[in-house]
């Protein structure tokens, strides 16, 4: 027997490619473009959205018959600003090293519009085992391109991976920098990571064509 | 559902009763982790502290290594030998004064109010280090450090940290291929306290010049650069009166 039935293991990998938050929907570009200089950060980010959304969408699934629609997304914001404080408060107390990593991203979590988004498209109509999945898959989309993009943009901007000078040492000109190579200074800026976006939208589309809109 | 959710009453319930939930939730967590934040921030400060005079556990070129939290208490009342607080051109000790608010402090000192700016005292291998906080503010928020000098006003170690730079830009003012830099370069420029510039395009990325007060700039991070500038200058020109006199000619 597998694991997930077809519906539900769609609802996890549809995200990921087809339906990708990032490259289809579009959603979640601002902090696609703020954070996503280094590989580390990409990560990081990904892996906390992916638990803030999988928590909140079950924490709003299980509330969406008690909800006043006229406040609904006030409601939404009260249950990601509590749930990141919270995670944030235990880190700091239990993880100070980890927390001060983390601190930069609450603020982009809570506003991330995949978030908002999938409370209010999914989690809101759907029961809180397939809201789960939902917030699983589709944080992993949002990871997935955030990764992507964090590792052209710090491979060509910085000629390093995770902090790693896999391209050899640009100030003592060793390995590719011997050869006259030099970094891209253009990478580690915001509007580099548009362009690179902007490709992966034009590769998965030119390989998928039916995912072209419509004019 | 019992509840009709369209009713205006349900709906002013509902955000009274979510309101006191949540935050009396948070006010819980918040409080009862209070005593453990608060004792990491402590040890954070005193590593931090360490570190800009040379107690750290740095190897070689690699990341930033502070001195484990176990230790650090031991260390920082066996390295730290003297906390004081500026009084005009001279200074008075005062217990525990690495724990002062600084921010406030040079916020009230700029405006010409009685602040009490806390200076320390560290001696390693003989040698004394003369420590001074500095807080000033980056692109989106607070930056703030610490910076050691000797009595020749030589910079002997730095450390910087961030409250929100932009990760992979502005936030690797905290790195050491940019703190250690600032080793070795003097603030003083003749006999004027001129404090250290973080420069674009001086030309030197590998820092062999010392005389010149400056430090090479990080890409793209133009505005945190000149916020450290700014906040190095600032905080050697409070403290200025008294660095004048311990400095030797």
């Amino acid at each position: 027997m597998a694991l997930l039935s077809k519906k539900d293991s769609k609802l996890v990998l549809d995200p990921l490619a087809d339906n990708n938050p990032i490259t289809i929907q579009v959603l979640g570009i601002c902090s696609a473009l703020a954070i996503t200089a280094e590989l580390k950060a990409s990560v990081v980010m990904a892996l906390s959205v992916l638990f803030v959304l999988s928590m909140g969408n079950v924490a709003i699934s299980l509330l969406r018959n008690i909800i006043p629609s006229k406040i609904r997304i006030i409601v939404q914001l009260v249950v990601v600003a509590a749930l990141v404080i919270i995670v944030d408060q235990v880190l700091k107390a239990f993880a100070y090293e980890l927390s001060k990593t983390l601190s930069v991203f609450v603020g982009l979590i809570i506003t991330n519009c995949i978030i908002m988004g999938r409370f209010e498209a999914f989690a809101l109509g759907n029961g809180p085992k397939k809201a789960f999945l939902d917030g699983i898959g589709n944080a992993l989309g949002y990871g997935i391109i955030l990764v992507i993009v964090g590792f052209f943009r710090e491979l060509l901007g910085s000629g390093t991976l995770f902090g790693f000078k896999v391209l050899g040492d640009p100030v003592n000109k060793t390995g590719l920098y011997a050869i006259g190579y030099e970094n891209n200074g253009f990478m580690i800026i915001p509007p580099a990571a548009l362009i690179v976006l902007g490709i992966i939208i034009w590769v998965q589309r030119s390989r998928n064509r039916s995912l072209i809109e419509e004019a | 559902m019992a509840f009709n959710t369209e009713k205006n009453s349900y709906t002013v319930i509902f955000a009274a009763l979510m309101v006191v939930v949540v935050g009396s939730l948070l006010a819980f967590v918040a409080s009862g982790l209070k005593p453990k934040i608060h004792e990491n921030e402590r040890f954070e400060k005193q590593q931090n502290i360490l570190y800009a005079m040379g107690v750290n556990g740095n190897e070689g070129e690699g990341d930033v290594t502070f001195i484990p939290t176990s230790s650090v208490e031991a260390d920082f009342s066996k390295f730290i030998v003297k906390q004081m607080v500026l009084d005009g051109t001279s200074a008075v000790e005062k217990e525990n004064a690495y724990l002062i608010d600084v921010s406030k402090e040079i916020a009230k000192a700029k405006s010409g109010e009685k602040a009490e700016l806390p200076l320390l005292v560290g001696e390693k291998d003989g040698k004394t280090y003369y420590i001074i906080p500095m807080y000033g503010k980056g692109l989106w928020d607070a930056i703030w450090g610490y910076i050691s000098l000797d009595d020749q006003m030589i910079v002997q170690g730095v450390y910087f940290d961030h409250k929100g730079e932009t990760p992979g830009l502005g936030a690797n003012i905290k790195q050491r291929f940019f703190m250690d830099d600032f080793t070795g370069e003097s603030v003083l420029s003749g006999s004027s306290f001129e404090g250290i510039t973080v420069a674009k395009g001086n030309g030197d990325p590998l820092n062999s010049d010392k005389q010149d007060n400056q430090v090479d700039a990080l890409a793209g991070a133009t505005i945190t650069g000149n916020g450290v500038t700014a906040m190095i200058k600032d905080c050697i020109k409070l403290y200025k009166p008294y660095l004048e006199t311990i400095r030797k000619k």
